[in-house]
């Protein structure tokens, strides 16, 4: 077996939630199946839209589908054999336990931050021991020296953490992905864990 | 006093002072934020009385839209 093949069959039996299916949580979804996680649930109330596809991993022929919906043909044409949950809901203090209880690590990929707010001090309360790897701080484009990841007990938060103004500093794909690959880097990392790599 | 905030130390000269005055001093001034006093949440309405002292790990975190 290769250090590859060994790696996804350890992610195989690993499940991760994500929570929010647009910039961030369909990116970390993709690069997460591509490693060969073999569970994934999403959730996420919102349709693809033409101004998603700017960054989203949706394609234009998929517009007006729900984003869990579209997300899970799309991460089941990478990997067939993925377990894929997909929940077409609001997340809410009163669904996230039975969504996310049963994860090895959730991802917050929520867009509004106060959103991200009651997520991450619900997960605290409720599942302090289980990671949580949060977005902050994805608009715009260059300065990359001010990504970076910031480690809080199991809270861990990607991002620059920067307040723009949206309308002149747009989401635009390369910054949002690499905070996704941020997130999902960081998710492999967790989960692989008891499996370190052997000494180069 | 001096304190790891968000995982750096930082040396105050008061012996010790408010989760708000620590804030006021390194200009967070943000909507949004979460902060945890040695691994505890504390709510924003306990900044002002939350006393935070010598050898403690403060880390305040901003959240920001967009995702």
């Amino acid at each position: 077996m290769t250090v590859i093949q060994n790696i996804a069959s350890h992610l195989s039996v690993k499940k991760a939630g994500i929570a929010g299916a647009g910039g961030l949580g369909s990116n970390v979804a993709a690069a997460l199946v591509r490693s060969g996680l073999g569970h994934i649930v999403i959730a996420d109330y919102d349709v693809v839209t033409e101004a998603n596809l700017n960054r989203q991993f949706f394609f234009a022929d998929q517009t007006g589908q729900r984003k869990v919906d579209a997300l899970r043909e799309n991460l089941l044409r990478i990997n067939n054999l993925a377990d894929v949950e997909a929940h077409a809901c609001k997340v809410t203090p009163r669904n996230a336990g039975s969504l996310f209880g049963s994860c090895d690590v959730v991802i917050e990929a929520f867009d509004l931050a106060k959103e991200k707010k009651w997520f991450a001090e619900w997960m605290i309360a409720h599942f302090p021991f289980k990671p949580l790897i949060m977005g902050s701080g994805i608009a715009g484009y260059g300065s990359l020296e001010t990504l970076r990841m910031q480690r809080s007990g199991n809270l861990y938060i990607c991002g620059d953490q920067k307040e723009t103004e949206q309308k002149l500093v747009p989401l635009l794909a390369p910054r949002v992905i690499m905070v996704a690959m941020m997130q999902a880097d960081l998710a492999l990392e967790l989960l692989l864990k008891d499996k370190p790599l052997p000494e180069p | 006093m001096t304190i790891t905030l968000n995982n750096r130390k930082e040396t105050f000269s008061p012996q010790e002072m408010s989760i708000t005055r620590i804030m006021e001093e390194k200009s967070f001034h943000f909507k949004m934020l979460i902060v945890k006093l040695n691994g505890t949440l504390i709510p924003r309405e306990s900044w002002p009385l939350t006393v935070v002292r010598n050898g403690d790990h403060l880390d305040i975190i901003h959240l920001v839209s967009g995702g």
